[in-house]
């Protein structure tokens, strides 16, 4: 049953960014244009998102355990370093330059777009080397 | 600056689709959603590869059942040359995971669990993301 929750979870997801048009580069760099023509559109995403995960995370996190697993499974990682910043830099200037992240990247595949299909090839490269050069914080 | 472009309702509602998606995978699954995470363990980790390729499988089918059910084709608009987007690819892939997380792992997963870090993070590449457009912008 887990499996088919991992795909209804990735179908809704997709379908939400549909819906939010973030799978829309255009949409995510008129975000991004502050000081030109801006869009605010991707902020009120995440203020969408986060009134859903916020309150239901804390009630979720008070169960023993999961619906159909047996246990929780995520990051508890609360360190600060140099490699959450160097990343998180390397990533907004990607953001920036292409005007897509992993997420849209991924549902757009669905468009047959050979622009964004290459930019998911390219992401997957960075991915690897990552993981090879035991580079991840 | 002008505002352009505003779909305050459609972003609030496919946002809060986005929020129930990860919320539906944390109460069954006990995992939080983190795209480039799931990407990145689907490609180089065995621990959970099928739950993360049929999650990366449903990313990529939404649009398509979304489409045909309101009988409406999706048209995004990409005017960034090849190059500039296989560049930008590599960028994201390298920073994602060299930080642990993108717009969804540290921007709603994180954030919806206070966790500093991911504030720290979605703040930092959200300024820069800013900065790499007005630069952009400028040449």
């Amino acid at each position: 049953m887990n499996k088919l929750i991992s795909l209804i979870s990735g179908i809704i997801f997709g379908i939400g960014l549909v819906i939010s048009q973030m799978i829309n580069p255009e949409k995510v760099l008129g975000f991004l244009d502050l000081f030109g023509n801006w869009d605010p559109s991707l902020a009120f995403v995440m203020i969408g998102a986060l009134i859903i995960t916020s309150p239901m995370f804390h009630l979720i996190k008070k169960k023993e355990k999961p619906l159909f697993v047996d246990s929780f499974n995520y990051s508890k990682n609360k360190e600060i370093n140099n490699k959450l910043i160097i990343g998180s830099v390397l990533f907004g200037a990607g953001w920036g330059l292409g005007g897509l992240c992993p997420g849209p990247a991924i549902s757009s595949i669905a468009l047959l777009n050979i622009n964004s299909i290459s930019f998911v090839v390219s992401m997957f490269f960075g991915f690897y080397l990552v993981k090879l050069f035991k580079l991840s914080s | 600056m002008n505002i352009v472009n505003f779909t305050p309702v459609t972003a609030t509602l496919g946002g809060m689709i986005i929020g129930l998606a990860v919320v539906i995978f944390f109460l069954f699954n006990g995992r939080l959603v983190g795209i480039s995470s799931i990407a990145a363990n689907a490609l180089t980790e065995k621990e959970n590869k099928f739950d993360n390729l049929l999650f990366l499988l449903g990313l990529i089918i939404g649009p398509i059942i979304f489409s045909l059910f309101v009988n409406k084709d999706i048209s995004i608009t990409i005017s960034n040359s090849f190059i500039l987007l296989i560049f930008a690819g590599l960028l994201v892939g390298l920073g994602t995971r060299i930080s642990g997380g993108c717009t969804s792992g540290h921007g709603i997963s994180g954030i919806g669990r206070f966790s500093l870090r991911s504030i720290i993070a979605t703040i930092t590449f959200m300024i820069v993301g800013v900065l790499t457009v007005l630069i952009k912008n400028f040449i």
